[in-house]
């Protein structure tokens, strides 16, 4: 049995299904991320997991105990709220300390504790701040420090930076999966941020209204998308429609490109193609060419737009320090086929 | 636009009906009054020398004073909780009993307090009732009595308590609660720990707006206190209306004014230095 099991868990709200038979399995010590666009079920989830929320059905299993009917305070979880949730009229350390004085926890030994959480995340000096005195990452951290105090035996991450600037963002990535793995803690993030799952996470699972669709390591969620909703939600994506006929891809405008080995898939499908592996050749090698229709400039890479006789097409390059083509130009395109991945259509969002 | 220019329909009003009387009821406080010559238009402090050395008063400001705290204290006990529960309410419950929280506002102060004689009298509805069960045999005297007049103004009072909490609980993130919740604390801990104190600005405040409308409040003491239990307000309407000492009433007046700044604005800074956590 796994750490944490949540077997076929719904939540109907209403005649709508928030949460649809979501089964999932974590390891311990293990991160995992739920991903998915606003209004999937994640945070749905999440609040099950929490107790806050009573599931219509399925069950969920922590450490082999059954959490159904459990109230919330009886649960022992570490939970991060996306305010935060600290408490204003009490300090830094007055808000690790909650915790442990629900637990009835000795003076000595809580002071000890409190000391080793806010030194876990850098923020002994704060000790007798108020929240309001600090920066939107000290506060995250206070509040991670709240959650980790009481050793708790799940983590819930509830889109834990999504009110921090990007720099700090990126900051707190790194410091978070710090955190957990200095911690050890069993770990569950909810987030619609690609990139923090993909940074954070050992596992990720793709929600879709309510289902799962697709549960894998970042890498391979990236690279073998289960769905065309996996494909353009992880990442930006391609979507070639096309025919699968005799081993080749034939798009709906006529064009004839290979197909990657081992496609088994035949008749309408989605071919999926990452930008970044469309790379600019030399007229003869080209696969298809094009014009470019748009020219975004991103810092560490260049986004275009080219409009080819399959369909417009996302192209990214790395900056290297060279000239770029212009809008209006004509460039030749290359990929290699076993790139493309075959998707098949009517599951699509 | 100019702001002030935009303002100034307030302004002119709260000129004419607000700043003019009162200076005259200043100006007037320091004038004298004699039986046969009527108001004359000295300048002296002895109006305010004659209430400072008078024992009379003083009991009359303590007992304004004491119905004001007692008033106070109980709108915030019953108040409290009250917001609090309105605030886990359904909407559709919500407004249902926001209307009814409001109820006593809606009705006529004149109307409101008779009903109340009706309940207190020594031949009234909540006597008659004990009497009726055997319990006592005399009528308890409600009526007439310092404890009466806060009842009937606990009843008035406890809508500005409710919504001053409320404001104050609206603005308090919902997820503390389950934060609290989620690291072991029980509903009572969760209300004392972490929704009272954040909920204690609003608390404050509405006793604020309580304690300076219990100080000043006019029909409901001289409904239900009468002849018997003078308060400030209506020691000024006697003086005004049956001795006709207007300079003795306007310094009771401005007496009792200063008296309410002064506590309204010590109040308020012990407030300010108190939860400076939750105020952001």
């Amino acid at each position: 049995m796994a750490y944490l099991e949540l077997d076929s868990l719904t939540k109907a709200f209403g005649h709508t299904l928030a949460v649809d038979h979501f089964s999932l399995n974590v390891e311990r010590g293990e991160f995992v991320s739920l991903l998915g666009p606003s209004g999937c079920g994640k945070t749905t989830t999440l609040q099950m997991i929490a107790g806050f929320e009573e599931p219509t059905s399925g069950t969920i299993h922590l450490n082999g105990r059954d959490l159904s009917g459990v109230p919330a305070r009886e649960r022992g979880l570490g939970i991060v709220f996306q305010t935060y949730a600290l408490f204003p009229h009490m300090t830094v350390s007055e808000n690790v300390s909650f915790g442990l004085e629900m637990r009835s926890i000795r003076r000595r030994e809580r002071k000890a504790r409190i000391a080793r959480a806010l030194d876990l995340v850098h923020l002994s000096p704060f000790a007798s701040r108020y929240p309001r005195q600090l920066s939107g990452g000290q506060r995250q951290r206070v509040a991670l420090a709240r959650a980790l105090v009481i050793e708790p035996e799940l983590l819930l991450l509830d889109e834990p930076l999504s009110n921090l600037d990007a720099k700090l963002r990126e900051e707190m990535q790194l410091e978070l999966r710090r955190i957990q793995q200095e911690a050890g803690v069993t770990t569950l993030l909810v987030t619609h941020d690609q990139n923090e799952a993909m940074a954070l996470s050992d596992r990720i699972a793709v929600m879709q209204a309510g289902h799962l669709v697709q549960e894998a390591a970042p890498f391979e969620a990236y690279e073998n998308p289960s769905n065309v909703f996996a494909s353009t939600f992880l990442g930006k994506s391609n979507s070639i429609e096309c025919r699968i006929e005799n081993g080749a891809i034939v798009t709906t405008a006529g064009v004839r490109l290979d197909c990657p080995a081992g496609a088994a898939h035949t008749g309408a499908a989605l071919a999926a193609l990452r930008p970044e592996r469309i790379s600019f050749v030399d007229p003869g090698e080209a696969i298809l060419s094009g014009t470019v229709t748009e020219r975004v400039f991103l810092g560490d890479q260049w986004l275009f737009k080219i409009d080819t006789p399959i369909g417009e097409l996302l192209v990214t390059r790395r900056n290297a320090g060279r000239s770029e083509p212009d809008t209006g130009s004509t460039v030749h395109l290359a990929w290699q086929a076993e790139h493309l991945r075959i998707l098949a259509t009517g599951d699509a969002a | 636009m100019n702001p002030f220019l935009l303002s100034a329909p307030a302004l002119v009003l709260f000129a004419i009906m607000m700043v003019v009387p009162l200076v005259m009821t200043f100006i007037l406080s320091f004038n004298s009054f004699g039986f046969y010559t009527g108001i004359e238009m000295t300048l002296g402090l002895h109006n305010y020398i004659d209430v400072l050395t008078d024992s009379y008063f003083y009991e009359i400001f303590g007992r304004t004073f004491a119905i004001a705290l007692a008033t106070t204290i109980i709108c915030a006990i019953i108040g409290t909780p009250q917001a609090y529960f309105l605030t886990r309410m359904r909407p559709f419950w919500r407004s249902v009993m926001v209307l009814v929280t409001l109820g006593p506002l809606l009705i006529s102060v004149v109307v409101r307090t008779l009903g109340w004689a009706i309940l207190l009298g020594n031949n009234g509805v909540i006597n008659n009732a004990l009497m009726g069960l055997g319990l006592t045999n005399s009528p308890f005297r409600m009526m007439y009595t310092s404890g009466g007049i806060v009842v009937a103004l606990v009843h008035v009072m406890v809508p500005f308590m409710v919504l001053a909490v409320w404001a104050a609980l609206q603005r308090q993130d919902p997820a503390t609660q389950s934060a609290a919740e989620s690291l072991g604390a029980k509903p009572w801990t969760v209300f004392r720990r972490v929704v009272l104190p954040q909920a204690m600005p609003g608390v404050l405040s509405g006793s604020l707006i309580v304690f300076s409308l219990s100080a000043s409040a006019f029909a409901t003491p001289s409904l239900i206190g009468g002849r018997r239990v003078k308060v400030v307000a209506t020691t000024v309407y006697d003086e005004f209306l049956n001795t006709l000492n207007w300079p003795l009433g306007a310094a009771i007046a401005v007496i009792l004014l200063v008296a309410v700044l002064v506590i309204m604005i010590s109040w308020n800074r012990i407030v300010e230095r108190r939860f400076a956590g939750v105020f952001q």
